[in-house]
């Protein structure tokens, strides 16, 4: 366990360190870096401080241990577009926004797609079963950002039940949350379907069954709490999962978090935000699956000796 | 008196229903319908079935809505986006713009990874574990991130998006022959090869190959949809296909801000590209249990 912990570890910076190192040779490789870290109307005294923050009058070498020390202090330069902000503390400010959303998109996705799976499970084969085949094909075959602006056309702009966009009360959150969501939907119904069918099988669901317990409780207390066990495991995906797609959800309702924050930046061409956004979000992306691996090899021991 | 399960509740799919959806899942004839409709005829016959030019809009026609609308006509069937350029023509050119990408990234995605893989399973080793490595961690990038941070750097183009495209899609190609080259070589006819004084260039291309074809036509079958779907995704975020190409990822972007006045801008391209996608699956689903039903997990 120890061993497979650890070369997960070591695979898993690695990977971190590989993504530092796409970002760090994007900005040299193609041409001059500033005309990459630097949008065309910034000024000479501009250029000047950027080249003196980098080294970038330096060899590569050098240049990539500035680069490398910066950013494991967490060091990305300054901002060109909001100015007075570090790269780094724009990241800082806008990540609770982001962490709000994708943890209330998390809640919305398992109230949906719990019941839809024990129900699909327990009625195997009668139309709620079809149905729910038919969402969770939809849920793999919608683009998540079309979603958002379908949602948006129906219940904002039609029925004026949510505002379009934007950040305030939880009237705000149900949209963009849904839209985040609803692809994960579809996964975690199969799941919980697939494990519930298991449980349903097996020998002390019968017996709950001989002991005269209503199906209510058979279904809903024994046969859950027992079939929960892989979906919980796969939250943690999920978890890595939102706070990706969390960048077009977030473009589509202009909701003020770290994956808005990205695509303003490339847009302005500010470089050093865009850097900064990419080594945190790649970070948890590849941390949540790193913590996913060691919960599956702690549950399932098989997966270790893989 | 008999307990009621569940199971026995009276909700079963009516026969004649659910007879149809058997008949629909055996030969994926809706499926390849749509697919034929959507995508494969606009994209190969766009300039001559396409009514207007996608890119040359007159502003005097600005905004029209489809046809059934108040306002709308039978000349832009669908209306018309803000620089007045018909929808219908651009959603045809988006066709061929989705299908071609999506051919290129998987075909040149499916032979690096192919490639590889064939190496890592034959040959084991250093070979295999390095390229192993490369797998892993290419699988634990973050797609968008990736995208977003070479757009920001190069700019986006065509070429942009086909190498984040191939970047994302070799390594599962790689992980998927290597796994199957690991058994094939073990078998009798790939040691009379080796006798027969064959070099290892060629039993992995005329021994190897033509065994892990199946697989792999399942895998492409089944990316093409992701491909599409993560192609329109990137260019809805502006570091896909650049203005003023037809993409239909590109023209829901154009929609979103549209959506108070002018929903038909983002809504068509929406609906060709789920109904394209979610035919697309079916038929993977549908080749992945005929011809290689081993794949379930992929």
């Amino acid at each position: 366990m120890q061993r497979y912990i650890a070369r997960r570890f070591l695979q898993s910076l690695l990977a971190l360190w590989v993504m530092s190192l796409i970002v760090f040779s994007l900005a040299r490789v193609t041409g001059n870096p500033l005309d990459v870290m630097l949008p065309l109307e910034a000024g000479p005294e501009e250029y000047e401080r950027v080249s003196k923050h980098w080294g970038l009058d330096k060899p590569l070498y050098v240049q990539y241990v500035v680069f490398l020390t910066k950013a494991l202090q967490g060091d990305f330069g300054n901002s060109w577009k909001w100015h007075g902000y570090t790269a780094m503390g724009l990241v800082g400010q806008r990540l609770p926004a982001t962490l709000q959303l994708a943890g209330f998109a998390l809640f919305i996705s398992i109230a949906i797609a719990l019941p839809i799976g024990v129900l699909a499970a327990v009625m195997k084969g009668t139309v709620w079963d079809s149905a729910a085949k038919i969402i969770a094909l939809l849920g793999q075959s919608l683009p998540g950002f079309w979603l958002g602006i379908v949602l948006m056309w129906i219940f904002a702009v039609h029925l004026g039940w949510f505002p379009t966009s934007g950040r305030g009360g939880i009237q705000y959150m149900i949209l963009p949350a849904i839209t985040l969501g609803w692809f994960q939907v579809a996964a975690v119904m199969r799941l919980v379907r697939s494990s519930m069918l298991d449980v349903l099988d097996s020998e002390f669901v019968k017996l709950t069954r001989i002991k005269g317990l209503s199906e209510w409780k058979v279904v809903w207390k024994h046969c859950l709490r027992n079939a929960a066990i892989a979906p919980l495991t796969f939250f943690a995906i999920i978890a890595g999962v939102l706070m990706t797609g969390s960048v077009v959800t977030e473009s589509v309702f202009s909701w003020p978090g770290t994956g808005l924050l990205v695509v303003d930046a490339v847009r302005a061409r500010d470089f050093q935000v865009v850097q900064a956004v990419v080594i945190v979000f790649a970070g948890i992306f590849i941390f949540t699956n790193l913590l996913v691996d060691i919960l599956y090899a702690y549950l399932d021991p098989r997966i270790r000796y893989q | 008196m008999a307990t009621v399960t569940a199971r026995t509740l009276p909700w079963y799919a009516p026969p004649r229903v659910a007879h149809a959806m058997r008949q629909v899942r055996r030969y994926p004839v809706v499926a390849l319908s749509l697919l034929m409709f959507l995508l494969v005829i606009p994209a190969v016959a766009a300039p001559l079935i396409a009514p207007y030019d996608p890119l040359q809009g007159s502003l005097a026609k600005r905004l029209k809505p489809p046809a059934w609308q108040q306002g709308g006509s039978l000349d832009n069937p669908l209306g018309t986006d803000k620089l007045g350029r018909d929808i219908l023509s651009r959603m045809i050119h988006g066709a061929r713009v989705s299908l071609a990408v999506s051919m290129v990234a998987i075909f040149v995605g499916g032979i690096a990874g192919t490639a590889l893989g064939l190496m890592s399973g034959y040959f084991g080793g250093t070979t295999d574990a390095l390229i192993m490595r490369l797998v892993d961690i290419s699988l634990s990038l973050p797609t968008i991130l990736l995208a977003l941070v070479l757009v920001a750097a190069v700019g986006p183009s065509f070429s942009t998006v086909i190498i984040v495209l191939v970047v994302l899609l070799w390594a599962r190609y790689a992980r998927l022959v290597r796994g199957e080259t690991l058994s094939i070589k073990q078998r009798d006819f790939i040691a009379r090869a080796r006798v027969a004084g064959a070099s290892h260039t060629r039993i992995m291309t005329r021994y190897i190959f033509p065994n892990v074809v199946n697989s792999l036509v399942v895998l492409a079958t089944l990316q093409v949809g992701y491909v599409i779907l993560l192609e329109s995704a990137l260019s809805f975020l502006g570091a896909g296909l650049p203005r003023p190409t037809p993409a239909w990822g590109l023209m829901i972007a154009d929609g979103r801000e549209l959506i108070v006045t002018a929903w038909w801008v983002s809504m068509f391209p929406g609906l060709a590209i789920m109904l394209t996608v979610l035919s697309l699956n079916l038929l993977g689903d549908w080749l992945r249990d005929h011809l290689d039903p081993k794949l379930r997990h992929v």
